[in-house]
């Protein structure tokens, strides 16, 4: 991930080597989740249109690991955590206190927000390696907290019964079209954002801490200040993918924030094309793609799967989002 | 290399348009939810086979109707489960559908379920508001609840086995809380008393801290565990000197046949209580028994047994409606009237509830051939999820845990 990002006005080389250019690529993949994401749901069965819904809200956090792991180069592995405990907020909120649509809403935002504050001031003291462990380390906390602390939590049972989403919100179309297209938006305003940080003079001033600490903060910049703001950032837009989540499924259990769950999600990243933002989004396409269309035809789908993560990391070992001639002479 | 990409794309698009093009019509399609990865993988397994063994006896006919199985992996989390269910349900238009193993997996799937009012069988989900407090129209409990086999056995522990001081130790989730409970509630009701609970982790490794804290005073050590951890279990308990010096009984899943072969002599005389047992002397049990082993060349557990009556209870529904299943409603009710008499495990029927009354079995482990076994000792017939309690009253009272 220490290259600079073609996509945003870094230098490209020259393609000429092969029949389609980076350029070519790059559009086709945005052309086609495009057309997907947009028209899909019209076309495909219901069962279709609750992959679309899973793979959007996935893409919104697999977007929001991006700006931590990808833009600041701060390897997390306890992203999931605030996935989890948002929906969770949602869930005791809806369920136990009775709680309306905005106040679920707000709730998980906040929780999900707040904890990544508080997390932060820990985490942002380290890099690297110890950064790696350290989120792990919390991630596990945060998860052995969902399935012990049992009269908030319901333990490993989880919280179900989460009401709707159009039941909820008293939106007046319900379905999974309405859900998903819902989510859909949700979806582009966080990525509009999240675009638009990584844009500003704040996101480049996160590569420049990805490509040489030192050096920034020599010159003059807080980079504590910076890697911890990407921490909250991350965890804000984590948190949004939590509540969508919880809506989504109408249930929370501790699989949401466990260990699989974060680094399902840094595969993703990882897959898709780290500080790349369509990246991540394509990863957690292709994730939930595979798993879902491979596991129904074979029992060994999860071979299939390693062997497919192995072949796309040798392959295109800056992800599928930066295959092609610049990709891989870079 | 490009093209090769683009064609992948282009097959993965045209898989996810024909995939969504399936009809209904045709052979009856059963949607069957187990783990068959992750660490609940052997125990989902054996669920599968049981339900296999049937359909290849009944040569995958019933009613006049060919049976398609779609079985589909949830690897134990319920967030995959949700999911596989709604591909079932919305993509390949199943019938009915059967299966889960974990409370969770039960609890999350419940509300979909209903929803989507479509029948579902649980072989083994044992959590007991599923057919208690938060009782589903759809769900077909052919297992039974966590309590159910406790209720009588604390009941004989006291007034039988004797025993009037107790410490529990189990694994800390529903199906241990429930366990505990019931076992706890007849025990004490009779006059005995637990001295001591402990409840270890889920994932745990070590029982060292946890046998250390026993109480040496106790009559008796009750224990419930599975898989992995009861192998583990049994072992240190031996080791630590506490097979000598206090009896150990427990749930039916300490002892149960899918760890049973791996366990030595550390595990002979446990008594534990369930509602089967692969060393039953019936003549459904024995056939059973030795079909299951001569396919999968393995003893036959619960969990197998489970989904072989399960299959049976589907395809008795199936029988009583002469294939004509499409209205869901009509299926539902053949579903709750079926009446089994020659299962395995004996003779079962269903409460108001969804829930099975059948026998509990009380259980000592033997060695007899050279093969460990749980020889049944004790019998209590028919024993409903409410026990000798008034269902009314025992549902006011809160569920049982921690």
């Amino acid at each position: 991930m220490a290259e600079p990002d073609a996509a945003l006005g870094g230098p490209r080389p020259p393609s000429n080597t092969e029949s389609m250019s980076p350029r070519g690529w790059r559009l086709a993949i945005v052309l086609v989740l495009g057309l997907v994401f947009s028209a899909g749901p019209l076309l495909f069965s219901s069962y279709w249109v609750g992959l679309l819904t899973q793979m959007v809200i996935l893409a919104i956090l697999a977007m929001s690991l991006d700006i931590l792991l990808g833009y600041t180069g701060l390897p997390s592995l306890g992203h999931a955590a605030f996935f989890g405990v948002a929906a969770y907020a949602v869930g005791v909120l809806a369920t136990v206190h009775g709680a309306g649509f905005w106040t679920c809403v707000a709730g998980g935002l906040l929780v999900g927000t707040l904890l990544s504050a508080v997390l932060g001031l820990i985490v942002s003291h380290v890099r690297d390696v110890y950064f790696l462990m350290i989120t792990l380390a919390l991630g596990m906390v945060l998860w052995g907290l969902s399935f012990r602390w049992i009269p908030v939590t319901g333990g490993d049972n989880g919280i179900s019964d989460i009401p709707t989403l159009a039941a909820h919100s008293g939106l007046p179309f319900a379905g999974p079209l309405a859900l998903y297209y819902v989510t859909l938006l949700v979806f582009i305003a966080c990525a509009g954002v999240m675009a638009l940080i990584v844009k500003s003079p704040f996101g480049l001033t996160l590569r420049g801490i990805r490509e040489n600490e030192g050096r920034m903060k020599s010159l003059g910049f807080n980079t504590w200040l910076h890697c911890y703001l990407s921490y909250v950032i991350a965890g804000a837009f984590a948190s949004v993918a939590g509540v969508a989540w919880a809506y989504y499924n109408g249930f929370v259990s501790p699989t949401y924030l466990d260990l699989t769950a974060s680094s399902e999600l840094f595969l993703m990243v990882t897959l898709g094309g780290p500080a790349t933002l369509v990246g991540p989004v394509l990863g957690a396409t292709a994730i939930v793609l595979l798993k879902n269309v491979m596991s129904a035809y074979t029992a060994r789908w999860l071979l299939v799967l390693g062997i497919v993560y192995i072949v796309t990391i040798l392959v295109a070992p800056k992800g599928v989002w930066n295959l092609g001639p610049s990709g891989r002479s870079r | 290399m490009k093209k090769l990409q683009c064609v992948v794309v282009a097959a993965l698009l045209v898989a996810g348009v024909l995939l969504q093009g399936q009809t209904v019509e045709g052979p009856i399609r059963i949607g069957f939810l187990v783990p068959l990865s992750g660490p609940y993988a052997q125990n989902g397994r054996d669920i599968l086979n049981g339900f296999l063994l049937l359909l290849d006896e009944i040569g995958y006919r019933a009613g006049g109707r060919e049976i398609q199985l779609l079985a589909e992996d949830t690897e134990g989390i319920p967030a995959v489960a949700l999911t596989k269910a709604r591909k079932l349900v919305e993509s390949d238009g199943v019938h009915l559908m059967a299966g889960g193993l974990l409370s969770s997996t039960g609890y999350a799937l419940a509300p979909y379920i209903d929803s989507m009012q479509i029948p579902m069988v649980y072989p083994v989900v044992s959590a007991d508001d599923l057919t208690q407090r938060r009782g589903s129209k759809w769900i077909v409990r052919t297992g039974y609840t966590g309590s159910q086999p406790n209720h009588p056995f604390g009941d004989y522990a006291y007034h039988t086995l004797g025993y009037r001081t107790i410490a529990t130790i189990a694994l800390d989730y529903s199906f241990g809380w429930e366990s505990v409970g019931g076992f706890q509630r007849t025990f004490e009701e009779a006059g005995g008393r637990v001295t001591q609970q402990m409840w270890t982790p889920v994932s745990v490794h070590d029982f060292a801290p946890y046998l250390a804290q026993i109480s040496r005073n106790v009559d008796a050590v009750y224990a419930l565990f599975l898989g992995r951890a009861t192998l583990q279990f049994m072992r240190q308990y031996e080791e630590y000197g506490l097979k000598d010096r206090i009896p150990l009984i427990g749930a039916g899943t300490t002892t149960d046949e899918h760890a049973l072969p791996f366990m030595g002599d550390e595990a002979l005389g446990v008594i534990t209580a369930l509602h089967y047992s692969a060393a039953l002397d019936s003549p459904a049990n024995r056939a059973f028994v030795s079909a299951y082993r001569a396919r999968y060349n393995k003893l036959a557990s619960y969990y197998a047994e489970s989904m072989y009556s399960g299959g049976k209870w589907v395809i008795a529904a199936i029988e009583a409606l002469d294939g004509q299943v499409d209205d869901r409603e009509v299926l539902l009710n053949a579903l709750r009237a079926a009446r089994l008499t020659d299962l395995p495990r004996g003779s079962v029927e269903l409460d108001a509830y969804g829930n099975p009354i059948e026998n509990v079995y009380v259980r000592r482990v033997d060695r007899v051939n050279g093969e460990l076994q749980n020889t049944v000792i004790d019998t209590f017939p028919r024993v409903s999820q409410f026990w000798n309690y008034n269902p009314a009253e025992y549902l006011a009272q809160p569920l049982y845990a921690r």
